[in-house]
């Protein structure tokens, strides 16, 4: 064998390792759709509030509860959205969308944000709802960073810049809307918009 | 060469190459998982896991998942070692040229 051959072969075992340990198919697309929805359910929260609540949450349990349903909604359709994004691009990948690395990468994915999706509820339940805001992007950010060593490495970031807003907006409750505005809907769009042009786009 | 010495010669196919790259990053691999990855057959696999384990490179444990058997590979330590020798073999080999 020469040189070449053995060049061959260390690319081939780079290539390997990622494989095999990391889910890369993940769509950028799918990030900036899912900041769109944030930004539109935000809107809705933001009107519903004004509009019928005088502007603070708590008094009414009828408009409190379409904010709820208003958060699933979106969640909701981010989820439903990054899976069929992320099949089509791992089918174009020729990548198999449940195998080892994507399982790991989903499980490591909802056990914070199980847990913290749980004890936000938990404590909405005993009618606590200023944090609300900064625990969804505590557990997101947290989430996103443990998922990370399963993905593409950026992911860690926007993970850390989560938990950042989220602090900040703990320190800050006042404000938990408009950071919760950024952290979903802004730094999705700007963070898809990223992935997308620098791993979905063939240059 | 001393160069030459390190590169060893139980690493010196692609499929065994390829099960040790996975294995090194994995905490384990079964046998569907090796395939998949390494698009190789059956027999293939199944006789260069087989000379991987006598060298003692990786550890196999055979186990039933529900009724079906399952056979799960890991590294040993010395096969790590090996490995990394090797690869750091290879690297040597190349930057020279």
């Amino acid at each position: 064998m020469d040189s070449k051959d053995y060049l061959k072969d260390i690319s081939e075992i780079k290539d390997l390792m990622n494989k095999s340990s990391r889910f890369i198919s993940l769509s950028g697309l799918s990030g900036i759709l899912a900041g769109i929805y944030a930004l539109i359910g935000a809107a809705v929260a933001y009107w519903l509030v004004i509009e019928y609540s005088n502007g603070t949450l708590i008094l009414d349990g009828k408009i409190f509860n379409l904010v709820m349903l208003d958060l699933f909604l979106i969640a909701f359709f981010s989820v439903v959205t990054g899976i069929i994004l992320t099949t089509r691009k791992a089918k174009k990948n020729g990548a198999n969308i449940w195998d080892t690395s994507s399982k790991r990468l989903v499980i490591n994915f909802l056990v914070p944000l199980i847990a913290g999706g749980i004890y936000i509820l938990i404590i909405l339940g005993r009618q606590k709802y200023g944090q609300t805001g900064a625990l969804m992007l505590l557990f997101y950010g947290l989430a996103l960073v443990n998922a990370s060593k399963y993905s593409i490495g950026d992911i860690r970031y926007l993970g850390f810049i989560q938990i950042i807003l989220g602090l900040i907006c703990a320190w800050f409750p006042g404000y938990g809307f408009w950071l919760w505005v950024l952290g979903f809907g802004v730094m999705h769009i700007i963070y898809g918009t990223w992935m997308h042009f620098k791993y979905d786009v063939k240059k | 060469m001393s160069i030459i010495t390190n590169i060893n010669k139980v690493f010196d196919h692609r499929i065994r190459l390829g099960i040790m790259s996975i294995l090194m990053v994995n905490e384990y691999a079964d046998f569907n998982m090796l395939k998949e990855l390494l698009g190789a057959t059956d027999g293939n696999l199944a006789s260069h896991t087989k000379a991987l384990e006598k060298a003692e490179y990786i550890k196999v444990e055979k186990q039933f998942i529900g009724r079906k058997p399952n056979t799960r590979y890991s590294t040993t330590k010395l096969g790590e070692a090996e490995f990394k020798k090797h690869i750091n073999a290879l690297e040597k080999l190349i930057n020279k040229q």
